[in-house]
């Protein structure tokens, strides 16, 4: 049997039919036509499925769908401020930050969670906000520059 | 196969549901039981889930802390009077899965994971089960020792808050700031004019289960925590484990450095990414 749900993805409102069970990434992907966010593992281990729910970072390939009705949730596919890139994503373009590009989605994410509480976050902030996510090209040091500068760019931004 | 999912505003309206239905999984954080349906689990053919406010409800009040069993690791991170817990939350998995990890949930996890749970164990902490029929209460060992037969639900665990500075915990593991564990080792040394008086200590991935060191804590007793007073605590560190092989470490592996993290713990000497 299907339940029907309605939540909030990166500021529309959204309903849709889940199965029992069904997880969010999931559902996002096959039943809300989101492709921005991409499942690795699914066992809730290599952090690129990360969305934001109500604003803190989750791993939608182990939440179940039916506890996101009524909530908010954002994706790497709402990122963009209008026609500007978020400074997140010019600054992994500029750093190099991307190889593969797999496990983007979720560092941004990651990253997005870490910048919203934290605008001028040290290095060590970063590290442990990125610390659930894997990537396997980078070495982690041209994500971690990233970020550090995406809140540099963005403090000067609101200066 | 199609999953029920059930959902309950009373915790004891979620526990008879647990203990009826066939193959019911209590849903907390997710971060077990959806790995188990992502993976096809036959076992589970229905999800039981509340939203009870008492399950995530954090007390602390005249030496006494309660936590209720779906209290996540963020939420024990944001708050100030559980401090002496934040070493041991911020070390379960990175910032999303503190988010959706549960205190519950981690009773229940699988070795090399549980390392809230050995926290717990040193910290002499209770169980509070709900039923259909009322509350039972019983002391972690126990529910550690029979957390594996029948389908339970835990409301909340309790423990008396410890004195300033008497508990330490370690993880040791192969990546930092996140990693398995190879181990952990929890610890609450009470001391009374400058003697350890009462000690607890626990492991993490030292067996199935979290697992409390009770010749070490034997061999602690009125001693002080200095390299001679240690020293008899150390000879007899791996009484009652029974580690394995993983991935992470070798069962070898984890015997041959036990007793010197344990060591380094009871001295006061691990440096600060450890703690």
């Amino acid at each position: 049997m299907k339940t029907p749900i309605q939540f909030r993805l990166n500021g529309e409102e959204v309903a849709t039919f889940v199965e029992g069970g069904a997880n969010l990434l999931d559902t996002l992907r096959e039943s809300v036509g989101d492709l921005s966010v991409k499942g690795g593992c699914w066992q809730g281990t290599c952090g690129t499925c990360t969305v934001l729910i109500d604003g803190v970072p989750r791993l939608s390939c182990v939440t179940l769908a039916e506890t996101c009705a009524g909530h908010s949730v954002e994706t790497v596919a709402g990122l963009r401020r209008g026609a500007d890139l978020h400074p997140l994503q010019s600054a992994f373009m500029e750093r190099f930050a991307a190889q593969c590009g797999y496990c983007t989605p979720g560092m941004l994410m990651a990253a997005k969670a870490l910048l919203d509480k934290n605008p001028n976050p040290t290095r060590e902030n970063v590290v442990d906000a990125i610390c659930g996510n894997i990537c396997r090209c980078t070495g982690y040091e041209p994500i971690i520059n990233a970020v550090l500068d995406a809140a540099r760019s963005d403090s000067r931004r609101r200066a | 196969m199609t999953i029920n999912v059930k959902t309950f505003p009373r915790l004891a309206d979620a526990a008879s549901a647990l203990s009826q239905e066939r193959g019911a999984r209590f849903l907390a954080g997710g971060t077990l039981v959806m790995r188990a349906v992502n993976e096809a689990d036959p076992s589970i053919e229905t999800i039981v889930r509340s939203t009870d406010p008492s399950f995530v409800n954090i007390s602390v009040s005249s030496g006494r802390v309660e936590l209720g069993a779906g209290v996540t690791m963020a939420a024990i991170l944001a708050e100030r009077e559980l401090s002496f817990l934040h070493p041991v939350a911020r070390a379960v998995g990175g910032p999303a899965v503190r988010e959706a990890a549960t205190v519950g949930g981690n009773l229940f996890a699988p070795s090399p994971y549980g390392d809230f749970a050995a926290a717990l164990l040193a910290l002499d902490a209770t169980v509070m089960l709900a039923g259909g029929v009322g509350q039972r209460e019983l002391p972690l060992d126990e529910f550690l020792s029979r957390r594996d037969r029948g389908a339970v639900l835990v409301s909340s665990v309790a423990f008396k808050r410890p004195a300033s500075d008497a508990f330490r915990f370690v993880k040791v593991t192969r990546v930092h700031p996140k990693g398995i564990s190879v181990l952990s080792i929890s610890a609450q040394l009470p001391t009374a004019s400058g003697r350890v008086s009462g000690a607890r200590i626990a492991y993490g991935a030292m067996g199935p289960a979290p697992v409390r060191a009770k010749a070490a804590e034997r061999a602690l007793e009125g001693r002080t925590l200095d390299s001679a007073g240690v020293a008899p605590a150390l000879a007899v560190a791996h009484d009652g484990t029974a580690p394995h092989d993983d991935a992470i470490a070798s069962a070898w592996w984890r015997r041959e450095i036990l007793p010197i993290h344990l060591r380094r713990l009871l001295l006061g000497e691990h440096p600060p990414r450890h703690s």
